[in-house]
Order: C-alpha cells, then sequence, then structure tokens
C-alpha cells in the first residue's frame, strides 16, 4: 500500500483519498436533490388550497433555536476534525459527541414543530404548499436523523480503535455531511421560513 | 386490498405466464440442486465483487430483460396488426406499452451500458478495478432487485399502466387506481439509486485510478464516453429520485404535488420528469458513441478521427441535453417563447452529433476496412441513426411538431435512435469484448446472420411508422378501423418486428452454439486491437493486471506493438491486494425489495421492519473489519505463466 505520510492521517491511502473524492461527487448529487426540492417548493410555496398559508402556521422561535443548534453544532463538527488532526482522541469525542446531541435537540425541535402543524390541522394532504414543506424538511430532518446514527456508529469505533486511517477517514467524510447540511438548513430557514414571514 | 386483488386473474396470458413463471423458478431450483451449483453461484456470482463478474451479470439480466420487453413489443405489434384486432383489450394494451418502454429503457439499455462499462472500464484504463467494488456490487443488486419488483407487477397487482412517463394526473390513484404506479415509483427509486452510485463510482474510477501515463487526452473514446455519461447520471438520477419520490407520497400517503385539487399541479410532474428523462437518453447512448469509436477505429486499422472534437462534442451533448426538456410537451400550453428557446436548444444538438457522425466518417475513408460482426453494427448504426436523427430535428421544430407530436411518427423517430444508437452499440460492445469476458469469440457467421436480420427486420419494422404518423395514426392507440387505411402499413411492420425477433433468437442461439464449438486459444488480442485491455489474457484473471501498464500515447497497446516497445516493466511481480467477496450487497437487495414490495401495498409494518433492516445492514457494513486479501506474487507469476505460456 502506497502510504503518503505529507497529508493529513483521513488522506493517506489511495483508497481514503479515493473515499473522500467519492463522497464530494455524493455531495453533489445531494445538491441536485435538495435543488430540485427546492424547486419543488419555490413551485408551489403559493398553491395553498383551502389550507393555511405559511404565513398562518411558521413559527419563529422555534426555527431560531434549530438553526442555532444546527450552526453550533457544525462549528463543535470542526472542532472534533481539528482535535483528530492533532490527534487528540478525547477531545475530539467530546466535539463529535456535542455534535450529535445538538443534532438531536435540532431534531426535537422540528418534530415538536411537525406535530403543532398537524395539530393546527396542517398535514401533508391538505395542500400542495403543504405537501412541499413536509418533504423538504422531512428530507432534511432524515438526513440529520441519518447523521446522527452514523455519527454514533463512527464514535463506538473511534473509542475502540482509535484514530487509525480508517476511522479518520469515517471521521473526516462525516464531517462532510454535516457542514453539507448546515448549508441546507441556512437555505430552508432564508428561503422558507424568513421568506415566508415576510 | 382484497385478496382476489392480489393475484392478476381473468386473462389467459396472464394463467399462462404465472405457470411459465413456476415451471422456470422450479427448473432453476432443481437444476441447481441437482447439479450442487448452490454453492458455486453463492461463491462465485451472488457474493462478487470481482467488476467483470458484476458487468457480466448486468448483461445477462439486459438479456433477460431484452427477451421480456421483445416479448412486449410483439404481443403490441401482433394487435397492431390488423384493424379491430381483439387480442389485446386497451387496458392490457396500455399495461404493455409501458412495461415494454420502461423495461428496454431502465432495465434493458441502462444495465446493458452499465455491463460494458463494469467489464471494460477497468481494463481499458489499466486498473485493478473499480474504485469501489463493494459500492459496484450494491449497485447491481439494486438494479437487480428493482426490476424484479416491477416484473412482479404484470402477475400480482396490476402492471402501470400509464405510459412509461407516467403522467399526471392520469398516472394518480383517481384515475390509475391499482397498485401498477406503486410499482413504477418504487421499482425504478430502487434501481435509480444504485445508478447513481455507479455513476459516482465511475467518476472516481476514471479520474483516479488510470495507469501511469494515461493522461485525460489518452483515455480511449469509450472511456470517455463513461465518464461523461456518469457525470450526467450524477445530476440527472437526483431529479428522478425526487420525482419519484412525490409520486409515491401522492399515490400512497395522499400528499397533493400532483393532483388536481388543493394546489397540486400536474405539469410539474412532466417538466421533473423529463429533466431526468432527457439526459436519460444521453445516458444510453453516449456509451454506445464510445463503444462505436473504439470498435471503428479498431477494425480500419487507423487513429479515430478528430479526437479531440469527438471528446468536445461529447461534453457539448452532456450540456445540452439537460436544456431540452420541454420538447417533450411542446403542445401542452407554455407558449411561444418557451417553446422558441427549447426548440433552438434542441436544434443545437443536431451540431456536435452531427461532428461525430463525420469523424467516424474520416476514420473510416482510406482505412484497412475488415467488416467484422461488431464493425457491421457500426456501420449498420451510422446512416439508420442519422435518420433517426433527421426526424428528431423535424419534431424539433415546435410548430411542425403539433402536426406529429404523439402520433407513430415519434414511435418510428425513437426507435430510430435508441436501437441502432443504443442496442446495436450494446451488441456491437458485446461481440467485441466477449472474448475477455468468457475467452472465446462469438461464431461471426452466425452473428452475423443474426446481424442481417436484425437491420432489415428492423428498418422494415420501423419505416412504415413514420408514414403512418404522418397520417395521423396516434401512438398508445390499441386499435383502429379498417377505413382509416392504416391496416397494409400495420401488416407490414408487424412482419419486420418478427423478422427482427428471429435475428435476435439467432443472435441468442449463437452464445451455446460458440460455448461449444469456438476455438479457446487465440490469446489475448484476437482482433488485433488497439487499447490496454487486449494486451491482459482472455479470459481476464481476477487482478486484471500483473504489473500495471506504462501508458506513452493514445492507443497505448498499437503502439506498444507497432514500435516493438514494452508496456510493462521488466522485473518480478509483487503481491496484489484484493477486495474480498461479500454476501451483504445481495441481502441488501432482498431486504430493498421486501421494503418496494411492501410499500406498494401500503403494508406499513413489514415496510418499517424492512426499513430497519436496511439501516442494520449499513451499520454492519460501518463496523466490519475486512481488509481483503493478497494475492501472492508466486501465485500470479503461476498464473501468468498458464495463461499466456511466457513470463511476459
Ligand atoms: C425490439 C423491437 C421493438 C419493437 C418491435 C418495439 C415496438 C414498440 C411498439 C409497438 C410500441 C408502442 C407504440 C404505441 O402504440 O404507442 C413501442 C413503444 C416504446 N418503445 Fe419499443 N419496440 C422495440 C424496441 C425498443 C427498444 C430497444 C426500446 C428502448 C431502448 C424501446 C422503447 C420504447 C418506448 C420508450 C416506448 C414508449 C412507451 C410508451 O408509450 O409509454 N423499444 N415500441
Ligand atoms: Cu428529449
Amino acid at each position: 500500500m502506497k502510504i503518503n505520510d505529507s497529508l493529513p492521517l483521513e488522506y493517506r491511502t489511495e483508497e481514503n483519498s479515493n473515499k473522500i473524492f467519492g463522497f464530494w461527487l455524493f455531495l453533489g448529487a445531494e445538491i441536485v436533490l435538495f435543488s430540485t426540492l427546492f424547486a419543488v417548493y419555490f413551485t408551489l410555496w403559493n398553491r395553498t388550497g383551502n389550507g393555511p398559508t405559511g404565513k398562518e402556521i411558521f413559527e419563529v422561535g422555534g426555527v431560531i433555536w434549530e438553526t442555532l443548534l444546527l450552526l453550533t453544532s457544525s462549528f463543535t463538527c470542526g472542532l472534533g476534525i481539528h482535535a483528530m488532526r492533532l490527534n487528540l482522541k478525547k477531545p475530539m469525542m467530546v466535539f463529535f459527541g456535542i455534535t450529535l446531541l445538538m443534532g438531536l435537540g435540532f431534531l426535537g425541535i422540528e418534530i415538536t414543530e411537525f406535530v403543532n402543524y398537524v395539530h393546527e390541522g396542517a398535514t401533508l394532504q391538505t395542500s400542495a404548499f403543504l405537501s412541499s414543506l413536509f418533504v423538504l424538511l422531512g428530507t432534511h430532518g432524515l438526513h440529520v436523523t441519518m447523521g446522527i446514527l452514523w455519527g454514533a456508529a463512527i464514535l463506538l469505533q473511534v473509542n475502540r480503535q482509535g484514530f487509525t486511517d480508517e476511522t479518520a477517514n469515517k471521521s473526516f467524510i462525516f464531517s462532510l455531511y454535516w457542514h453539507f447540511l448546515d448549508v441546507v438548513w441556512i437555505f430552508i430557514f432564508s428561503f422558507v421560513y424568513l421568506k415566508g414571514l415576510m | 386490498m382484497k385478496w382476489d386483488e392480489f393475484f392478476v386473474t381473468g386473462e389467459p396470458m396472464i394463467y399462462a405466464a404465472d405457470v411459465s413463471i413456476i415451471l422456470v423458478s422450479l427448473a432453476i431450483v432443481i437444476g441447481l440442486t441437482y447439479f450442487k451449483k448452490w454453492g458455486y453461484l453463492w461463491r462465485e456470482w451472488l457474493t462478487t465483487v470481482d467488476h467483470k463478474r458484476i458487468g457480466i451479470m448486468y448483461i445477462i439480466s439486459a438479456l433477460i430483460m431484452l427477451f421480456r420487453g421483445g416479448v412486449d413489443a410483439l404481443l403490441m405489434r401482433t394487435q397492431l396488426a390488423v384493424p379491430d384486432n381483439k387480442i389485446l383489450d386497451a387496458q392490457h394494451y396500455n399495461e404493455i406499452f409501458t412495461t415494454h418502454g420502461l423495461i428496454m429503457i431502465l432495465f434493458m439499455a441502462m444495465p446493458f451500458v452499465i455491463g460494458m462499462m463494469n467489464v471494460v472500464i477497468p481494463l481499458q484504463i489499466g486498473a485493478r478495478d473499480v474504485a469501489f467494488p463493494r459500492l459496484n456490487a450494491v449497485s447491481f443488486w439494486m438494479f437487480f432487485f428493482g426490476a424484479m419488483l416491477l416484473n412482479l407487477s404484470f402477475v400480482i397487482g396490476g402492471s402501470p399502466d400509464a405510459g412509461w412517463s407516467a403522467y399526471f394526473p392520469l398516472a394518480s390513484l383517481e384515475f390509475s387506481p391499482t397498485v401498477g404506479n406503486n410499482y413504477y415509483s418504487l421499482a425504478l427509486q430502487i434501481s435509480g439509486i444504485g445508478t447513481l452510485m455507479t455513476g459516482v463510482n465511475f467518476i472516481v474510477t476514471i479520474l483516479k485510478m488510470r495507469a501511469p501515463g494515461m493522461k485525460l487526452m489518452r483515455m480511449p473514446m469509450f472511456t470517455w464516453s463513461v465518464l461523461i455519461t456518469n457525470v450526467i447520471i450524477l445530476f440527472a438520477f437526483p431529479v428522478l429520485t425526487v420525482a419519484l419520490a412525490l409520486m409515491m407520497f401522492d399515490r400512497i400517503f395522499g400528499s397533493q404535488f400532483f393532483t388536481m385539487a388543493n394546489g397540486g399541479m400536474d405539469m410539474l410532474w412532466a417538466n421533473l420528469f423529463w429533466v431526468w428523462g432527457h439526459p436519460e437518453v444521453y445516458i444510453v447512448i453516449l456509451p454506445a458513441f464510445g463503444i462505436f469509436s473504439d470498435v471503428i477505429s479498431t477494425f480500419s486499422k487507423k487513429n479515430l478521427y478528430g479526437y479531440k472534437s469527438m471528446v468536445v462534442s461529447m461534453v457539448a451533448i452532456s450540456v445540452l441535453s439537460f436544456l431540452v426538456w420541454a420538447h417533450h410537451f411542446y403542445t401542452m400550453g407554455q407558449g411561444a417563447m418557451v417553446n422558441g428557446f427549447f426548440s433552438i436548444t434542441t436544434m443545437a444538438i443536431a451540431v456536435p452529433t452531427g461532428v461525430k457522425i463525420f469523424n467516424w466518417l474520416f476514420t473510416l475513408q482510406k482505412g484497412k476496412i475488415s467488416f467484422t460482426s461488431p464493425m457491421l453494427y457500426a456501420m449498420g448504426f451510422i446512416p439508420i441513426f442519422t435518420i433517426g436523427g433527421v426526424t428528431g430535428v423535424m419534431l424539433a421544430m415546435a410548430s411542425a411538431d403539433y402536426q406529429y407530436h404523439n402520433t407513430m411518427f415519434l414511435v418510428a423517430h425513437f426507435h430510430y435512435v435508441l436501437i441502432p444508437g443504443t442496442v446495436f452499440g450494446v451488441l456491437a460492445g458485446m461481440h467485441y469484448w466477449f472474448p475477455k469476458m468468457f475467452g472465446f469469440r462469438l461464431n461471426e457467421r452466425l452473428a452475423k446472420w443474426a446481424f442481417w436480420l436484425i437491420i432489415i427486420g428492423f428498418n422494415v419494422a420501423f419505416m412504415p411508422l413514420f408514414f403512418l404518423g404522418l397520417n395521423g395514426m396516434t401512438r398508445r392507440m390499441y386499435t383502429y378501423s379498417a377505413s382509416t387505411g392504416f391496416g397494409p402499413l400495420n401488416m407490414i411492420a408487424t412482419i419486420g418486428a418478427f423478422v427482427l425477433a428471429i435475428g435476435f433468437v439467432v443472435l441468442c442461439y449463437n452464445f451455446f452454439h460458440s460455448f461449444r464449438h469456438s476455438p479457446r486459444n487465440e490469446g489475448g488480442d484476437p482482433w488485433d486491437a488497439r487499447t490496454l485491455e487486449w494486451s491482459t489474457p482472455s479470459p481476464v484473471p481476477v487482478y486484471n493486471f500483473a504489473k500495471l501498464p506504462n501508458v506513452k500515447s493514445q492507443d497505448a497497446f498499437w503502439h506498444a506493438k507497432k514500435h516493438n516497445v514494452p508496456l510493462y516493466e521488466e522485473g518480478p511481480y509483487e503481491e496484489i491486494h484484493m477486495p474480498s467477496n461479500s454476501g451483504q450487497p445481495f441481502i441488501l437487495g432482498v431486504i430493498m425489495f421486501i421494503l418496494g414490495f411492501s410499500l406498494v401495498f401500503s403494508w406499513f409494518i413489514p415496510a418499517i421492519i424492512a426499513g430497519v433492516g436496511v439501516i442494520i445492514m449499513l451499520a454492519v457494513r460501518s463496523f466490519e473489519r475486512d481488509h481483503g486479501y493478497h494475492i501472492s506474487a508466486k501465485e500470479i507469476a503461476a498464473t501468468e505463466q498458464k495463461l499466456r505460456g511466457d513470463t511476459v
């Protein structure tokens, strides 16, 4: 195996750098996926039928908390990778742990928000606007959920094996994914909630 | 859902299909048990991560699907042969043209093309495998079980019946109440995800794993075409993923995306579908262009003419392919400006395509041409595809399209592009690379018989449809009255279709014939070809290249042969690292199948269990610590000695 010591641990083997490149491509596909969902949302957002409009149901409070949690978690995730580069196992695990907990917090708020919508009679079936809203937010939420499970699996592996080129590679790729979800959220925050509230 | 609706009933042909499915399955099970082949099947095929074997499995599946789609086609042609025919009723005809279109495009053309990529690409770029062998197996099994799910629909629950384009509101629960379109949304989703992963895998493979010295502009044209194709896959398939998910939500969970009430918008589906759908036709045609380029240059004994312009025109086509989707619905009321824009972009595609046609012709010019079977397909392709292309430009003109939109003219056009383009392409490739897969060539005499039957049958089957279309026969019409005067031309078309079918039978018979009679000792390079894959022994050993080749020019192997320079460095072999086989991709495929099937019938408890199963499989993979195995230098030396009869 060719090992290039001048690179960070997660890039060192050829296989690992291929994995990182492949993941960037996958993120490219994810961008197309979310762009399509946004396009659907923008097409349908004022087609509310007999259902409520965004203005009537969006609640700023929860959304601000969601945003804070997710943005901060992206930051702690970055700190985790930084710690990994410095070969500090404990701090890395703590930062990743915080990241995942914040992800859970985000999910909790999002689920409450969904439950509230449904109680107000705003369901997936009510109107085209709500269908597109639920599917856009739901897809992002599902990504966060998968991210939490994945991150937890990686934490277990780092705990057991320490930093090997494999666990380092996985952690790094996970961090790319997590930052990506954050970016998507910024678009949701601006173009769904802020625009909807205006 | 009542149980008597579960199995499709009431049609003698369906009962015959039920019986034959049961008989074939029994025969397979008994055969495997009798010959004690279960272990072999599992160890060597179902768990394989070897790109060549995965490629072969793709190709076999595609051939079976070609048979299924072909039977659909013959049924339709039989129904249309004479006026007021009663073999198929309207509903049955709807189901058949829908599954024919779906199967031919998604489960025949795509996997055939992907199968060719799998077999050839690592060999052509001098790599030992694809970048992610395990993921490659996952891609295959997702495709395979997606295809099986769709095929199940015609005996269990009923097939989709709203056309392969599944336009809303027709495909909505209101107007298509059977589970058919649920199958559509789930089967395509499962195999589509597999395709997306193929896209990632091959881009990384081609960009990162080329042999030393193989610069981008030294890659064989097939490799170029596959690279560009996979970029299209990467950008087009997520759109399909979303479209299908929304369709599933509409049909199974009652959302309102494409409905007629509550703000839904049916045209949104048409747009999403074709934003994926048009690039899709380039996904199946560009690799065929690549195959033709390699085949034509090999059998003209010349460099490909205009290498750079070939690459540039493929890139141009790939960009334009995303800008033309509305040409599929000029008549659906988007106004003159929009139609004008899409008319122009569509016609623009003819320019790079024309460049390619001329390049092939110039490659042939003054070449030392040998008319082998792959070459025949390539030579047949050029004129027929040009007819398809020219009628495409006719359809591209929005105002004229009002005249022949959705007529048999269109049906003739797209078969004139897809059959010579894609089908001839993969058949040329299959004949050409057959010795790389199996170590022997297909019998040339039978192959040529098949070719002539296919090409003559094809033209007889589809040329009349141009005229029928211009005379006003619409597509997807299950019958017509004698007074329309459509009868005679339809009869001719049906006869052509059967000639074409006989051609395919000869082609398949050739496998058995050649398996028994073809000579096995033709060496690694039976065609005197140009690119790296021909420098390996046939059939290719698991590790592909005992030593990595040193590429110094385009057509490196040809260069090495002509100038007598070594392609491989002297010196001892080194051990090679290989990925180990795994049953996980297959199991994941089975679970996805169960998930899809449960959702089709809205059985949510099994669906949730299967969903958890998917997550468990992902976790198993994540925690797995399998680092593959090594083939020792000694073993390699022995294998090479055996295969080549010398020590390189
Ligand atoms: C092998 C010989 C073939 C024959 C005889 C044949 C015949 C037909 C016929 C009769 C129709 C229906 C026309 C109508 O009533 O609207 C049809 C539709 C279609 N065919 Fe083929 N076909 C063949 C091969 C293929 C291949 C190889 C492909 C694709 C790679 C293909 C793709 C399609 C599609 C997409 C449709 C439209 C389905 C729809 O309307 O939803 N066909 N074909
Ligand atoms: Cu198109």
